[in-house]
């Protein structure tokens, strides 16, 4: 029962080594197991692409939600303006390398977490969670109305991407686009375990725990979010900007309320606020759905809804969480007086 | 005008109750001061109305001979008015040790960056560490502050509030919580605090304040009834009457 | 049009005016008992999100549950439009209970993000099993011959079940403020919106009084869905589909706020019937657009008491 690499964080000063071999272990486990979708599942890399690009949506709600504070349910929003603003430059401007694209969809996420943010911060508790509801909406109702651009509800198809690097063909079999998406997912990833260890993440962390506090010690709070926003709009984007490049259509589901939704659930079902609970949470729930939804996509939502009431219940703090105190289960709820 | 700090007819009421009746106070360098005053005096509104939580109707706060009465609070705690809180603020997953070097780093401008580890900096370590070691944290410096005591959860704000260097330190009720049995080590860290540092107190227990002022300041319905050295208090009928009044009058009348 | 405007209008003037003034009307009343509809639904979410703060996403499911009974009242079973209201009411409020003792009750006083999710997976819940046994397709509720006439009042037509709708809100209004105001069970209610420990103290006993409040909140959350039909189609999807607009509207005119509600309904409604009608294809667009700069400049909503 007892794991000998749990208790890393029991207070040596040099702390900041144990946790810095933590995020390589991290990293490998990453590829490990991407390396171990990609033979195990050749027929399926589709799909698996598709959570690799889910993934990267769920790590940018956690950097707000985690390590902020700020529930959103609109995070999709900053998704499908990467995928949006990669479909337009490839359709509409002709931009087909396939680099160049990312950077276009990470560049109008950022934009838009800047304006999501801007907006959203105005607001606190309910207000604001309307608001990104709202947002996310807007977003939807103009990409379904602007088939001009967008191509409505069918979709904005015929993306057609130049090889990477010139050399990799995106073939058929969407080798080539997983294992780009599994290089740029480490590549975030570490980027952003860089980030939530900054004096920035940790002073981030102040601000989802006690704003006041953070301001007393003379710290603005407000550019300190609407920074994360930024950069969670970036990775966010390359997520939408990914998806988008290797199915070669940006659908409108991309930007909708159910995608939000959804990564907020696998954000709390992996656990809030460390990053590897957002992958978690994402692959298991993805796993999840494929198999149920492949028998009926309405036991499939009845399901979604009790699982979570059912990690409201048992684990609200996630499952990378309960995986450390699989003791407790019964401990936090049942007897109310 | 020598003052380091001051505040001129400092004002402020709610609807149509003055809790704050045109408050005037300075206090030089290196000073240590007590506010008292019965519960309901306006103590607490007058600290939020210094450090910049509450906008005065009227009034002046000046520091430095600057005026900055509109400045927000984090403007004000950069100019070097700080502040701890009555209750406790702080982190509860965080460890002392970051409390205080976010702080300091927050001091140094290096607060926002997003590439540089948060522990990795030698000097800010060494400074984190002085502090520490001054209120006596060392020992507890990497636990959660949520594991630690309540004792050492009030000196930790004070450790951040000095990170902070600051010139007028506002410590509101410092020992308020705290079990007897800490209240020397709250003591002691208060009688070691830079001396240069102007230091204003409010606190009920007056043993404390008796030690620690050189001067009291009465605060009662919003306005200062009593500005002097700490053996006058008690014998001032004002005093007196203020805190005993309601006592007083109702053995009057029964 | 007609380039002359100075002697007697000319008769096309006339009737451009007159298809004009219709038009208008028309879109006035549609908004009005629109905005009725919207007012019946959410007050009891913002009264049950101003007592209990709970921010209760499956509030519409509620409403949906409501219209599906009544709409299998009225369908397969051929009975009446008023015993669906009765039986929609009383049946969603059974449906509703084991959810409060069982689920609502863990989550007074969590954490908002932990409302969301299970009040969400509610909702999902919902949706799931009511296509399960319901199908996907949309339920109508149809109206007794009385609501379906055109009624004359005085300068023109309007339909009856419009004027039924804006009865029903005016007088679950007036009811509403009846009961808070001015009856002991108010006196409690409002008691516990303030201060829920104290009151808890003085021995009133606020799980009671929070299980009624929720009770009636979601009997009109029904009584809405049902009445309101024609405005908010029945359909499995009805809980996800309307569950902005009832937050909105809540977050727009403070929750707990009756008089906030009321006025953010009526405007609320009036943007998005304006819309419909004179954009059909941008309609919800603008409403969205409309709730984002409303938010935005009311943060604290119209009078102030959003959480």
């Amino acid at each position: 029962m007892t794991q000998p690499a749990m208790d890393v964080s029991a207070g040596a000063p040099t702390r900041s080594y144990p946790l810095y071999l933590r995020d390589i272990a991290g990293v490998a486990a990453i590829l490990v197991a991407g390396a171990a979708g990609y033979w195990l599942f050749p027929d399926n890399l589709a799909l698996l692409t598709r959570i690799i690009a889910v993934a990267l949506l769920v790590l940018s709600l956690d950097l707000i939600t985690g390590y902020c504070g700020v529930a959103s349910l609109g995070q999709a929003t900053l998704f499908g303006a990467g995928a949006y603003a990669v479909g337009f430059a490839c359709v509409h401007g002709g931009v087909t390398e396939p680099l160049t694209l990312m950077l276009i969809g990470a560049v109008a996420g950022a934009t838009a977490g800047l304006a999501m943010g801007a907006i959203m911060l105005r607001a606190h508790g309910l207000a604001q969670l309307v608001l990104s509801i709202a947002i996310v909406q807007l977003g939807h109702e103009a990409a379904n109305k602007f088939t001009g651009y967008t191509g409505g509800s069918d979709g904005l198809a015929g993306l057609s991407v130049n090889p990477l690097f010139g050399v990799f063909e995106f073939d058929l079999w969407g080798r080539t686009a997983y294992l780009f998406g599994l290089a740029l997912l480490v590549v975030v990833f570490a980027l952003l375990r860089v980030v939530v260890s900054s004096p920035f993440g940790v002073l981030c962390r102040g601000v989802r725990q006690d704003p006041v506090r953070v301001k007393a010690m003379g710290a603005f709070v407000f550019p300190v979010i609407l920074k994360m926003f930024v950069i969670s709009g970036a990775v966010a984007g390359l997520g939408g900007a990914l998806a988008a490049i290797s199915t070669q259509v940006v659908g409108l589901d991309s930007i909708s309320f159910e995608l939000s939704a959804n990564a907020l659930v696998m954000l709390v079902l992996g656990g809030l606020g460390t990053l590897y609970g957002a992958l978690v949470g994402t692959v298991i729930f993805m796993a999840f759905e494929h198999v149920v939804s492949a028998i009926n996509p309405f036991h499939w939502l009845t399901m979604v809804g009790a699982l979570l009431v059912a990690v409201v219940l048992v684990a609200p703090g996630g499952l990378v969480n309960l995986a450390g105190k699989v003791g407790g289960i019964g401990r936090s709820k049942g007897s109310k007086p | 005008m020598s003052d380091l700090f001051r505040v001129d007819g400092l004002t402020k009421s709610f609807g149509g109750l003055a809790v704050s009746r045109a408050i005037s106070l300075a206090m030089a360098p290196g000073e240590r001061l007590a506010l008292i005053g019965p519960n309901g005096a306006g103590k607490t509104t007058f600290v939020n109305l210094v450090t910049g939580q509450l906008r005065p109707n009227a009034g002046r706060v000046v520091l430095n001979g600057e005026d900055v009465t509109s400045l927000g609070a984090v403007r004000r705690v950069r100019k070097g008015l700080v502040r701890t809180f009555q209750v406790t603020r702080l982190f509860a997953e965080m460890t002392p040790r970051e409390h205080v070097t976010l702080t300091v780093l927050q001091r140094e401008g290096k607060a926002t960056g997003i590439i540089g580890r948060f522990l990795g900096n030698h000097t800010v370590a060494e400074e984190v560490d002085d502090l520490l070691d001054v209120l006596g944290l060392v020992e507890k410096a990497d636990r959660p502050v949520g594991e630690i005591a309540y004792g050492q959860q009030r000196l930790l704000e004070i450790a951040i509030a000095l990170a902070l260097k600051p010139q007028v330190l506002l410590l509101d009720e410092p020992a308020a919580g705290v079990p007897s049995s800490e209240t020397p080590r709250i003591e002691q860290a208060l009688a070691r605090l830079p001396a240069s540092l102007a230091v204003m107190m409010i606190e009920h227990d007056m043993d404390l304040v008796f030690r620690f002022a050189r001067r009291v300041v009465v605060l009662a319905a919003g306005a200062i009834i009593f500005q002097g050295p700490p053996a006058e208090v008690a014998a001032d009928a004002r005093v007196r009457e203020a805190y005993l009044g309601n006592y007083a009058n109702a053995r009057r009348v029964a | 049009m007609p380039g002359c405007g100075c002697e007697a209008a000319s008769p096309t003037a006339l009737h451009g005016l007159a298809v004009f003034m219709q038009t208008t009307l028309s879109i006035a009343t549609d908004a009005f008992a629109y905005g009725m509809v919207l007012f019946i639904i959410s007050i009891g979410l913002s009264l049950t999100m101003g007592l209990m703060r709970v921010v209760n996403l499956a509030h519409g499911a509620f409403a949906m549950i409501g219209g599906y009974i009544a709409s299998y009242i009225t369908r397969d079973l051929g009975w009446g439009y008023v015993p669906a209201i009765l039986l929609g009411v009383a049946g969603t409020i059974i449906i509703a209970a084991p959810f409060e003792r069982l689920l609502f009750r863990r989550i007074y006083g969590k954490p908002e993000l932990l409302q969301v999710l299970m009040t969400i997976g509610i909702t999902f819940c919902v949706i799931g099993v009511t296509n399960y046994f319901f199908g996907p397709t949309l339920k109508t509720i149809p109206l007794p011959d009385i609501l379906t006439r055109p009624v004359d009042i005085g300068f023109r037509t309007i339909a009856a079940h419009r004027l039924f709708v804006m009865a029903c809100g005016v007088g679950v209004a007036a009811a509403l403020w009846f009961l808070i105001e001015k009856t002991g069970f108010g006196i409690k209610l409002r008691a516990a919106v303030d201060n829920a420990a104290m009151t808890d103290a003085l021995g009133v006993r606020t799980p009671v009084v929070y299980a009624i409040a929720f009770a009636v909140a979601v009997g009109l959350a029904a009584f809405g869905g049902i009445i309101g039909a024609e405005f908010l189609p029945v359909e499995p999807y009805y809980a996800l589909r309307y569950m902005v607009l009832f937050l909105v509207v809540v977050s727009v005119g403070g929750a707990g706020s009756i008089l906030g509600t009321l006025v953010a309904c009526l405007a609320l409604g009036a943007v998005d019937t304006v819309g419909r009608y004179l954009m059909p294809d941008f309609g919800n667009f603008f409403f969205y657009a409309a709730v984002i700069a409303i938010v935005f400049a009311f943060p604290r909503g119209f009078f102030g008491r959003a959480q």
